[in-house]
């Protein structure tokens, strides 16, 4: 005697639109379609025309550019003449702002490193995976957790001087304080965004608002000797 | 006169020779279409069909697509400045300035380079936020995730190395700023850096290398890995979709079903 089949093979109820899908509902269950199956288009021509397109606009755009803005060209490179800053592509200019507060092996080695590696191991770990708002689940440890990190990370950088930093850094844990005292329900939609964030989108938007902040001071307010200047005066 | 043209394509499409080279064949089918896709090396790559909410600008911003299109510009100038650069000291610099006041268009052309070289790196990092800010690295998309990270170290790589290639003041100084952190690495810091450089400061050797490196490794690994992460998007079932959030279980069987109809 063979065993009874523990599935059942079915054919799904959208067989109209998509031809592909074949069920197999395994166990004693009735098959729930949760996700009904989305319109589809063909990548060619659909897709492709539109990327083609996108592209396009962005090379005429790019061509208009260039057209009246030229690439900078100063005079020939000249080891005996170091000019006063020398300044690394702006993409850099944020490591480079560091580099002024801290040492070389901290600021050009670790932080870049530290960087990378955590943009990697991003989805491998499940605290960023989950989408509930930080202070949901473990109100209590989190909480101390937020205190006792963004404490920390502040003295720390007020005491290196690093106030450049140090701003986007407050800015941040207070919206995470607003965060952390609203609920679902409150009548303020602002704060009930705040209150749905989850760990992850906090913790890389805190990134995102420091890399401009550096960058944008690397590029415009940084003058001789790596000293503060306001671009609109002289 | 648009008729004509078609007639005079059809033609063509019916000839022995491109049959030979297109074999899906003419036609507005849907399974010609499926297989001008699936039968092309370069379009497999891609899935034969995309959801249609996914090609609505809100979706993506198309910023992974321009990201493509600004390397593309970047090969096609990159190739055509190579034509009128010799990277050596001091020739390099007179061939920037040569470029700027003797050759047709070649300031054009290193402004186009140029400009997008920027943009390429801008729409790098604006294309990965995006992609965070919408979830879309969470699993089955892990793996993708990380590729994309090493498309983004290889693109500052790419626009770093360029930077010196004009050899004027602003080149050398960025270089030389630069250079100088890899020797603050511990126990190896002056052997990196001379393995960077080809010496002890900024010269020639360096020159050369950041050259090499620029027009032939950094683009031939560029090409390798937005393959990679291009066939990735179809492996991974597509472009991500809200659909899949996590948090209400619908991950894992979404990611199961996903991987049953990529296989039949």
């Amino acid at each position: 005697m063979t065993e009874p089949k523990d599935f059942t093979a079915g054919i799904g109820s959208d067989i109209k639109k998509s031809q592909k899908r074949v069920l197999f509902v395994t166990r004693r269950t009735s098959a729930q379609v949760k996700v009904a199956d989305e319109e589809q288009v063909q990548t060619y021509p659909e897709g492709l025309l539109r990327v083609v397109l996108a592209i396009e606009l962005l090379a005429i755009a790019l061509v208009l550019i260039s057209l009246f803005f030229n690439a900078p060209l100063e005079g020939m490179a000249d080891p005996t003449t170091t000019p006063n800053p020398a300044k690394a592509p702006w993409y850099f200019l944020g490591l480079q702002e560091m580099l002024h507060y801290f040492p070389p092996v901290v600021a050009g080695v670790l932080i870049p490193t530290v960087l990378v590696v955590a943009l990697v191991v991003i989805p491998y770990f499940n605290v960023n995976v989950e989408a509930d708002g930080v202070f949901v689940k473990n109100r209590k440890r989190r909480l101390t957790i937020f205190y006792i990190g963004a404490g920390a990370l502040s003295v720390f950088l007020w005491f290196f001087q690093v106030y450049v930093a140090l701003g986007p850094t407050l800015i941040i844990a207070g919206l995470m304080f607003v965060a952390a005292f609203s609920s679902a329900r409150s009548p303020h939609a602002f704060r009930r965004y705040l209150e749905s964030r989850a760990v992850s989108w906090w913790i890389m938007s805190w990134f995102l608002f420091e890399l401009i902040v550096l960058t944008v001071v690397g590029t415009f307010f940084r003058g001789p000797g790596w000293s503060w200047v306001w671009p609109w005066r002289g | 006169m648009p008729r004509k043209t078609d007639s005079y394509v059809e033609k063509l499409q019916r000839t022995r020779v491109w049959r030979s080279m297109f074999r899906s064949g003419t036609g507005s089918s849907t399974l010609h279409r499926a297989l001008a896709i699936q039968q092309n090396v370069f379009l497999h790559l891609l899935s034969t069909k995309v959801r249609r909410r996914m090609l609505t600008f809100r979706a993506t911003w198309y910023l992974g697509a321009l990201t493509l299109g600004t390397f593309f510009i970047l090969v096609v100038t990159g190739i055509l400045l190579m034509l009128y650069y010799h990277p050596s000291v001091p020739q390099a610099y007179a061939d920037v300035k040569d470029l700027k006041f003797v050759v047709s268009s070649g300031m054009f052309l290193r402004n186009l380079h140029r400009w997008s070289a920027h943009t390429m790196v801008f729409l790098v990092f604006a294309h990965m936020f995006r992609v965070f800010y919408r979830g879309a690295y969470r699993p089955p998309r892990e793996f993708n995730w990380v590729v994309g990270v090493v498309l983004l170290l290889i693109t500052l790589l790419l626009s770093y190395t360029g930077y010196l290639l004009p050899w004027d003041q602003l080149a050398f100084w960025a270089i030389t700023v630069g250079s100088n952190i890899s020797s603050a690495v511990p126990v190896f810091g002056d052997e990196v850096r001379f393995l960077m450089l080809g010496g002890h400061q900024v010269n020639a050797n360096a020159l050369l290398r950041f050259y090499v490196l620029h027009c032939v490794v950094l683009p031939l690994a560029a090409v390798l890995f937005v393959a990679v992460h291009m066939w990735r998007i179809r492996k991974d079932g597509g472009l991500y979709v809200r659909q899949s959030e996590p948090g209400r279980e619908a991950v894992p069987e979404t990611a199961a079903e996903e991987a049953v109809l990529e296989k039949v």
